[in-house]
């Protein structure tokens, strides 16, 4: 189902699109999409809605399943408690993606804003991954609770993450391509090497993300990456007095 | 001539008299021509008179319909002013806002029980075209109403409707009706009410019936509900002044009807709508209906004693509280409605009735002009 | 190094009357009792929970307060002192359980009710109609009609509205704060009487399925458990932004008491902290609450209310009705002696506004703007009694939302140490021994019992002010009067003075 979006307010349009899928329409193409918000709010079945235009914030927020691909920039809010389903970005993306995320993939092509994935978490099988192909703003992974972050830096602007990184984090792991000064660093977290295991972890999630994007992934492979980890799944066990 | 703040509460620090509410017990009568034939005003006088020992003479009035028919697309404004300088300031504010077409006293002849009246003013006016640019013609003269009754000191409206008029006053209702000379109007719906305050003194502005623009309300008993009410009309722009059961009741007809265009049935069901028991059992389309009615006019349900007459521009309707808890009459002969407190209000001035019937409690009596009436 | 606070209570046991069943050492969960030879109390640990009391069939225990008197000083208090001692020991934050205890004013108290006599009826409310009937929801200003006569139809669409036969709601208690038990309870009991409970921010566990319809589900900064399968299992959806006990912070389920079950609700690993940001990350801004209220709307079709939960604070009018103009269907206000299961004791007991103000505040900002309708008002944050909830809705509330009077009613000694997970009555525990002891079946019985006793009670009230459905004493203020109050307070409240008439 081919939609134009052109001055379409998101109502009418997710309408359109919750409708389709209910009568069993499985792929969607929106065009001229240009800042409506709420694309893939909390549909749960698998279908693939491709985005032309800039889609309005909160782009798959609660989503279930769809896959969604995004031919330029998006916006805020990307993935707002999304339960699972892929986001793949062919640009940008602005200020507080994947929050509270606690399932499925979100790629991007180019730079994330602040606040990354904070509060992202796992359960069970259910590991959200969000792999970013520039660089990150403040506060990336803060509360992280699980779940994997992938930060390339491949356009090699410096510094390739903001301060505060890992803040409050006490699950799930970031994997950063490149060295991170200590400073930049929050008090949750610890740095460590990679090991075979965390090689090949990054190794299968990167393949994919490089076959979207058309990077070479044995050059992206061959950064030296650092690995951060919470300090304690506890952080704040023993701030209190009864 | 002054009359000593008998008639209007101050509006400026009157803080006891402006925020006293007086609950009052009371008499009620109307009756309507639906063919819309004249009837003059002895008539009502008759029957209000009858149960002349439902009022303590602490206030008593009357509203007739169709009394100008020359003058029917003019608003006539009945004034109380408690002294002259009420008078000027509310005649200037009338040159401002209005074209006035006409003013002269309404004539009165005095009458024993009835004393200390304040200046009887009629005033015919017309709304300039150029002040209506953001504001419906009734829109506006509401708000004229309301400005006047809380910002003129010393000066009342005691009605604003088209072709309608209010008498009113502080004594027993045939006496006022004597003092207004009623015998010389002739009106297609005559209302009449006789009040029985709980305290003294009564004042004139606050005789029942109790108008807005072509609204007339009178009314018997005491509308527990009152606080809620008025904050919702609040909400709405009105502004309460006379503290008065009726004027809520007349104030959420005007909102109901005139303003949200609720067709008069669902008006009625919003104030005094059936139980939700009554409402689980409707047919779905009614039952829909009047669950929406409550949950969105929940605040205007008329709860507590009461039975009413309403009086407007097309017709007259007699409504109950919903567990009847004040008494109502109704009957017919030919096309004439008659609703009053008492049924031997009704026998004196009609012996020999169609049919005669006490109306169920929440449920409206409705009479209707037919539509060709001037 | 051992503690130099003293007790805060002493066990006295009546070793003439103890017949050495145990029972005691059994029941109390917080070690304050041992058997060596005789019952022995270890009174340092006591929390004067009454369990051991209780369920001594000799009656041979009685808890009193250490007798230990402090060198009198009006201003450094024993607690003041207590707490430095403390903090003195262990450098950490003071932390709490339940609503604020301390004495400031209750406005409730200094409210009375009217009553008709000879000018208007009273109605008796065991014979004739009385009306509790709520629905919560956003209304339309005006209702709009087609056709004319016996033919009219409804043109208004209504927002979704949730049905409340009485007008009192279980405060959001999350399961983790709470035990299971606890939930089923007060789901068991919301279903029966028609009204709803609260998941709170810790999810919707399985066995709860049945009961969706009369549960709000709430959406808290820590999204533990939000699916839009969650979302749309629901009478209405919650965003949670503050709590009356604990305005402006997070929260934080301590590890140890995310068990397997805990686990799957909150969908998260066993034995992680479950930490609630303070802030709603997608929230930093007015126009960010619509940007969420209107993905939940989105997620659920637009077919549950939506209710956005605040802590009364300072500007609480100002921001409800920033609320109701993003969008949400109901706000619920939660008063500063809203009760909570783990707080801070600077922000429990320091931070707020009493609940009876703020919605006075919120009642009539809301009236000015003419948006009254738009949205329902929930109000909690210490509601002890039936009269409160009659106060509460003549000063302007929908309903009322109860949690401590919820716990009581199932055993709740309101000790405060609800965030040790220790309590002895299975309600603010996940110690599976501790969470046996409350049945909930029993529990439930209890909560029905107490909401039909504050049904009669306050048909009772309606029937005196001669009026019998419960939408004539929403926001009738006129009805209340104050004593001892000064006129600022008046005025906030928006009502006279006791001895003024109408």
């Amino acid at each position: 189902m081919r939609i134009d979006a052109k001055g379409m307010h998101y109502r009418q349009l997710n309408k359109i699109i919750r409708e389709a899928v209910a009568q069993g329409e499985k792929e969607f193409e929106l065009d001229n999409v240009g800042g409506q918000r709420y694309i893939g709010d909390g549909i749960s079945e698998n279908v693939k809605i491709t985005i032309n235009g800039t889609p309005g914030n909160d782009l798959g927020a609660f989503m279930n399943g769809p896959r969604i691909i995004v031919n330029a920039n998006a916006q805020d809010g990307i993935a707002n408690t999304m339960n699972a389903g892929e986001i793949i970005v062919h640009g940008s993306v602005g200020d507080i993606i994947g929050y509270g995320m606690r399932g499925g993939k979100l790629y991007i092509k180019g730079d994330a804003g602040y606040r990354v994935g904070i509060h992202m978490k796992e359960y069970k099988k259910q590991i959200p991954v969000i792999i970013t192909g520039g660089t990150a703003g403040d506060f990336f992974g803060e509360y992280m609770a699980g779940g994997i972050m992938i930060l390339l830096g491949m356009n090699g602007k410096n510094p390739i993450v903001g301060d505060y990184v890992g803040t409050g984090m006490h699950g799930g792991v970031i994997y950063i391509r490149g060295k991170v000064d200590p400073y930049h660093l929050g008090k949750e977290v610890s740095c460590l090497e990679l090991n075979e295991e965390d090689t090949k972890l990054i190794g299968s999630h990167l393949k994919e993300y490089c076959e979207y994007f058309g990077f070479d992934l044995t050059e992206v492979m061959s950064g030296k990456f650092t690995k951060l980890v919470p300090l304690s799944h506890r952080p704040y066990g023993d701030l209190y007095v009864y | 001539m002054k009359c000593e703040g008998l008639m209007n509460p101050s509006k400026k620090d009157g803080y006891h008299w402006v925020l006293q509410r007086i609950p009052s017990g009371c008499a009620i009568s109307g009756i309507i021509s639906e063919e819309g034939r004249r009837i003059d005003g002895r008539v009502i006088i008759k029957s209000i008179a009858c149960m002349h020992d439902r009022s303590n003479g602490l206030g008593g009035g009357f509203a007739a319909y169709g009394i100008y028919p020359k003058r029917k697309d003019q608003y006539a404004f009945h004034m109380m002013f408690d002294n002259m300088e009420a008078k000027e300031a509310t005649e200037e504010f009338f040159k401002d806002v209005f074209n006035v077409d006409k003013d002269e006293p309404i004539p009165i002849h005095r009458e024993n029980g009835v004393s200390n009246p304040p200046i009887l003013w009629r005033y015919f006016l017309e709304v300039p075209e150029n002040k209506l640019e953001f504001l419906s013609e009734r829109d506006y003269a509401m708000k004229i109403v309301m400005r006047i009754n809380s910002e003129i000191e010393g000066a009342f409206v005691a009605s604003s409707g088209k072709n309608m008029g209010a008498f009113k006053g502080v004594g027993y209702p045939e006496d006022i009706g004597k003092f207004y000379k009623l015998e010389d109007y002739s009106a297609y719906i005559w209302t009449a009410h006789g009040r029985f305050p709980t305290n003294t003194p009564g004042w004139w502005g606050g005789a029942h019936p109790f108008t807005l623009l072509d609204w007339s309300v009178v009314h018997n008993g005491e509308i527990s509900s009152y606080g809620i009410n008025k904050r919702y009309l609040e909400m709405f722009g009105y502004r309460l002044e006379l503290r008065t059961d009726t004027e809520v009741i007349a104030y959420l007809f005007d909102l109901l009807v005139r303003k949200h265009k609720l067709p008069m049935d669902r008006a009625v069901m919003a104030l005094a709508s059936p139980f939700w028991k009554d409402i689980d059992r409707m047919e779905p389309g009614q039952k829909k209906i009047a669950t929406a009615i409550r949950q969105v006019y929940g605040s205007t349900l008329l709860n507590g004693p009461f039975s009413i007459i309403l009086g407007h521009s097309t017709g007259m309707i007699g409504l109950n509280d919903r567990i009847k808890l004040r008494p109502m009459t109704a009957a017919r002969k030919d096309d004439m409605l008659y609703m009053a407190s008492e049924e031997s209000a009704i026998r004196e001035i009609a012996p020999d009735l169609d049919e005669i019937w006490s109306p169920k409690a929440g449920t409206a009596v409705i009479g209707t002009l037919k539509a060709e009436v001037e | 190094m051992e503690s130099q606070l003293p007790a805060e209570f002493i066990v006295n046991v009546n070793h003439e009357k103890c017949r050495r069943c145990k029972r005691c050492v059994i029941n109390c969960s917080f070690s304050a009792i041992e058997f060596k030879d005789k019952v022995t109390p270890n009174h340092r640990l006591c929390v004067a929970c009454h369990r051991c009391a209780t369920f001594c069939p000799e009656s041979a225990i009685t808890i009193t307060e250490n007798p230990l008197t402090y060198k009198y000083g009006y201003n450094w208090t024993p607690e003041i002192r207590k707490n430095i001692l403390k903090q003195a020991e262990s450098g950490g934050i003071i932390l709490t359980g339940m609503g604020n205890p301390q004495p400031y004013p209750i406005y409730w108290d200094h409210m009375l009710i009217d009553a008709c006599q000879v000018t208007n009826p009273s109605i008796d409310p065991l014979r004739e109609p009385m009306e509790l009937r709520t629905y919560l929801g956003a209304k339309p200003e005006a209702l709009e009609f087609d056709g004319e006569h016996d033919n009219v139809s409804l043109r208004t669409e209504l927002a979704p509205q949730v049905k409340l036969d009485i007008p009192v709601v279980f405060a959001a208690m999350s399961y983790g704060a709470i035990s299971l038990n606890a939930h089923k309870a007060l789901a068991m009991a919301a279903r029966r009487m028609g009204t709803l409970m609260n998941t709170g921010e810790g999810g919707l566990h399985e066995d709860l399925a049945d009961y969706t319809d009369r549960i709000i589900v709430q959406v808290a900064s820590g999204r533990f458990g939000v699916t839009s399968k969650y979302l749309n299992n629901s009478a209405l959806v919650e965003i949670k932004i503050g709590q009356g006990a604990k305005p402006g912070i997070g929260g934080h389920l301590p590890g140890e008491k995310v068990g397997e079950d805990i686990s799957k609700t909150r969908m998260i690993p066993v034995g992680t902290d479950a930490l609630s940001p303070a802030p709603h990350h997608d929230i930093y801004s007015i126009e960010d609450l619509s940007q969420l209220i209107y993905a939940i709307k989105e997620a659920t079709d637009y077919k549950k209310p939506v209710s956005v939960k605040i802590a009364a604070v300072h500007n609480v009018a100002a921001i409800a009705s920033g609320i109701v103009r993003s969008g949400a269907d109901i706000v619920m206000i939660d008063g500063f002696r809203g009760g909570t299961g783990a707080a801070p004791m600077i922000i429990r007991d320091h931070v707020g506004v009493p609940i009876e103000l703020a919605l006075a505040a919120v009642d009539e900002r809301l009236r000015q703007e003419g948006i009254r309708n738009r949205a329902s008002i929930l109000v909690g944050g210490s509601i002890r009694q039936s009269a409160d909830v009659v106060k509460a809705i003549a000063l302007g509330a929908d309903a009322c939302v109860i949690g401590t009077a919820a716990l009581i009613a199932i055993g709740c000694r309101v000790c405060q140490k609800c965030y040790t997970g220790n309590c002895a009555w299975g309600i603010a525990t996940q110690k599976p021994e501790l969470v046996r002891r409350l049945n909930p079946e029993v529990a439930a019985d209890h909560l029905c019992n107490l909401l039909t006793a504050w049904g009669h009670e306050i048909q009772e009230v309606l029937g005196s002010l001669g009026i019998n459905a419960i939408e004539s004493l929403r926001g009738s203020r006129e009805r209340l009067r104050g004593v001892g109050l000064n006129q600022e307070a008046l005025d906030i409240l928006g009502i006279k003075h006791a001895g003024i008439g109408q």
